[in-house]
């Protein structure tokens, strides 16, 4: 769960550079007289932290590229099921409001007027995926679901005043007989 | 600085000019007043206060734009009082940039507070002119012209700042430390203040000239419905400019932390080739790496998404591994005595390198799809504007505010000082916390009611936005209270 990494990810990494800065500034009163060997060291570990960081994040990076959520990239290829969105002030058009586990979705979703954001949240309204919907082009969204469920589509663009309001459901049904054969 | 080169050509204020002062005790204003208007939001969004919808909007729009523009007011100001140390710049300029700002202002808050335009400070295109009858044409073009009015303002300042610097350097590469970064280190580079405000005065020149070309195409859309924009343009256009902007405030902020700092530690922070190429790098990536803010508009080129993401990761480098190790290498066993200026100056360090953190992490694309437009994203740019950029114009304040030089035994800060730190510091840090736990709990960011499961993230966030206001009263009223001293002789 990406949400969970990235707020785990961010608490130590933070906490690492707190504790840095309390090291330095609880010693800040103490005074050297000759600081030379001390900036040597300081620049010592500026060169390490540099490479480190550079040879643990590059692959990294690199990694969270290969799954791209983005046409060109490899998602699922399988047939999917076309569902047209248009979003309007204040409100979700949707072509169906069916879908079902396992099958691919294919969301098209465009706008008739300003800009939206297509949030899709699961019934424990965790944020699943979400595509912007802007005037004059279709973004593609493809998502597969994994659960069953009462899906919530919320905007996630500042829209106008009725913005928070903007909610249509998506009821995902458990996967059919040939989709369960073939998983 | 120690730089026989920038010394000699040096010309100290003896006093502290009155348009500084003037734009620092109205930064100071604003952003009070600011913080009480995002404090109204949080406990809305908390459930603790009935405010509807209309103007929860209109509070929002308030408190975006006139954040972003206290930001850059107070932030210019820092880079005007030490560039001015180093080459000649205009008075006059800098003064009319504070009445075009003030002039802005008031026709913002026309919009807002008389035309009912709540279309966000980030004005996407078509918005401001398809709101559903809620505001008038009129209302959004007061307000797309107030910020065309303070966008002209700071491109007046940045092309006086652009004359002064070429003057004394003769080209833009010279001020930014080319000699020295890609040949020999004769030790005779531009001190980082000259180096970050020609970092700056390029992006934001051409930042501004962005915005104001999608400001006046706005413009005309109002009143020529037929005069089509292309929305996936405008919004990078949009985009870049507040990115550059925002960014750019930050940029200019720090020279506070490199020019003050050292004055508490008697260690010179000099134009190093790290340094220089940090700076360097930093031009052409924080101008390339806004698509991070376009990462689910799928109809974007998927070439620039990517370099989006790998650019935005790149660009923690000179925050995290110069900035970062240059002030606690600056600050460790230096003897520095601690005051309110000092400490400000290192917490706004630690705020910057800290979102900087979430910042990278929302960049990535497959987390940026869970993530994006929830409650992190002010989560990480609270962090580094909250805890950063705004400690970095309250550190440089109170510095005037002690005369320009740090504390003396006799001198030494009041309780209410070290309270208003510490209050500061830590209601500071929960509160940027508890909007990134909202934004881990998918809450999303600009929503006028929240459902009950996000609440919690609110009214935490709400307690912790009246500690940082009451904290920020107390450094910002001590400032107003000692404007003599801060007028006074500079050492």
């Amino acid at each position: 769960m990406y949400q969970t990494l990235a707020w785990q990810l961010s608490l130590i990494l933070m906490g690492v550079l707190l504790a840095a800065f309390l090291f330095v500034a609880l010693r800040a009163r103490d005074r050297v007289e000759d600081a030379a060997p001390l900036i040597s060291r300081a620049y010592r570990i500026r060169g390490i932290l540099f490479w480190a960081i550079l040879v643990v994040l590059t692959p990294v990076m690199l990694y969270t590229l290969i799954d791209l959520p983005y046409a060109s990239a490899g998602i699922d290829r399988r047939e999917a099921q076309v569902i047209e969105v248009v979003g309007k002030q204040w409100a979700w058009d949707l072509s169906t409001d069916q879908a079902s586990v396992g099958t691919p979705v294919e969301f098209r979703v465009t706008s008739a007027a300003v800009n939206h954001g297509l949030g899709i949240y699961d019934e424990d309204m965790r944020l699943v995926a979400q595509v912007m919907a802007m005037p004059e082009y279709t973004n593609t969204l493809r998502h597969t679901f994994s659960e069953p469920g009462t899906y919530k589509l919320l905007c996630l663009e500042y829209c106008g005043m009725i913005h928070h309001d903007m909610i249509a459901e998506l009821k995902v049904g458990a996967a059919s007989e040939e989709e369960t054969a073939r998983d | 600085m120690t730089d026989t080169y920038v010394t000699t050509n040096m010309t100290a204020h003896d006093r502290t000019p009155i348009p500084v002062l003037a734009c620092l005790a109205t930064a100071g204003a604003v952003v009070l007043l600011m913080m009480v208007f995002g404090l109204l939001l949080r406990l809305a969004q908390g459930g603790m206060l009935d405010l509807a919808p209309d103007t929860f909007y209109e509070l929002l729009t308030l408190h975006g734009a006139g954040m972003v523009g206290i930001a850059a007011l107070g932030s210019v100001a820092v880079m005007w009082y030490f560039l001015g140390q180093y080459v000649r710049l205009s008075g006059a300029v800098f003064v009319a940039n504070l009445v075009l700002f003030l002039v802005g202002v008031v026709m913002i808050l026309a919009s807002v507070l008389f035309g009912g335009f709540a279309g966000a400070w980030t004005f996407l295109y078509p918005l401001p002119a398809q709101p559903m009858g809620v505001w008038s044409a009129h209302a959004a073009a007061l307000f797309v012209g107030g910020l065309l009015v303070i966008g002209t303002g700071f491109l007046l300042l940045y092309l006086d700042v652009a004359r002064a610097i070429l003057g004394r350097y003769g080209s833009l590469g010279r001020a930014l430390g080319w000699p020295q970064l890609f040949g020999h280190d004769d030790g005779r580079a531009p001190p980082v203040a000259v180096v970050a405000s020609t970092m700056v005065l390029i992006i934001n020149t051409i930042g501004i000239t962005t915005g104001a070309a999608i400001l006046v195409m706005t413009l005309v859309n109002l009143y020529v419905p037929a005069f089509g924009i292309d929305p996936l343009l405008a919004k990078n256009m949009t985009y870049f400019f507040g990115h550059v902007f925002i960014n750019a405030t930050i940029y200019m902020a720090v020279i506070a932390v490199y020019e003050i700092l050292p004055r508490y530690t008697g260690r010179p922070w000099k134009s190093s080739k790290v340094v220089l190429a940090a700076w360097n790098a930093s031009v052409i990536m924080v101008m390339t790496n806004y698509p991070h803010h376009l990462l689910m508009d799928f109809a974007m080129p998927e070439w620039a998404l990517v370099a989006g993401q790998v650019i935005s990761y790149a660009s923690g480098l000179p925050v995290l591994v110069v900035t970062v190790i240059g002030a606690l290498t600056n600050v460790h066993r230096s003897g520095m005595r601690w005051d309110l200026a000092s400490g400000l100056l290192l917490l706004s360090v630690f705020g910057w390198g800290a979102g900087v953190i979430p910042a990278i992490i929302d960049a990535t694309v497959v987390i940026n799809q869970v993530m994006h437009n929830t409650l992190w994203v002010p989560g990480h740019f609270h962090t580094y504007l909250l805890l950063g950029m705004l400690p970095m114009v309250l550190g440089f304040m109170y510095f005037l505010a002690r005369g320009g030089r740090p504390t003396d035994a006799a001198g030494a800060e009041r309780g209410i000082d070290r309270i208003g730190f510490w209050v500061f510091a830590v209601a500071g840090l929960g509160f940027v916390l508890a909007f990134l736990a909202g934004g881990r709990a998918g809450a999303p960011r600009r929503y006028a009611e929240h459902l009950a499961q996000w609440l919690p993230y609110d009214r935490a966030g709400a307690l912790f936005a009246a500690l940082v206001l009451a904290a920020t009263l107390v450094f910002v009223a001590r400032f107003l209270l000692r404007l003599g001293s801060a007028r006074g002789r500079v050492a």
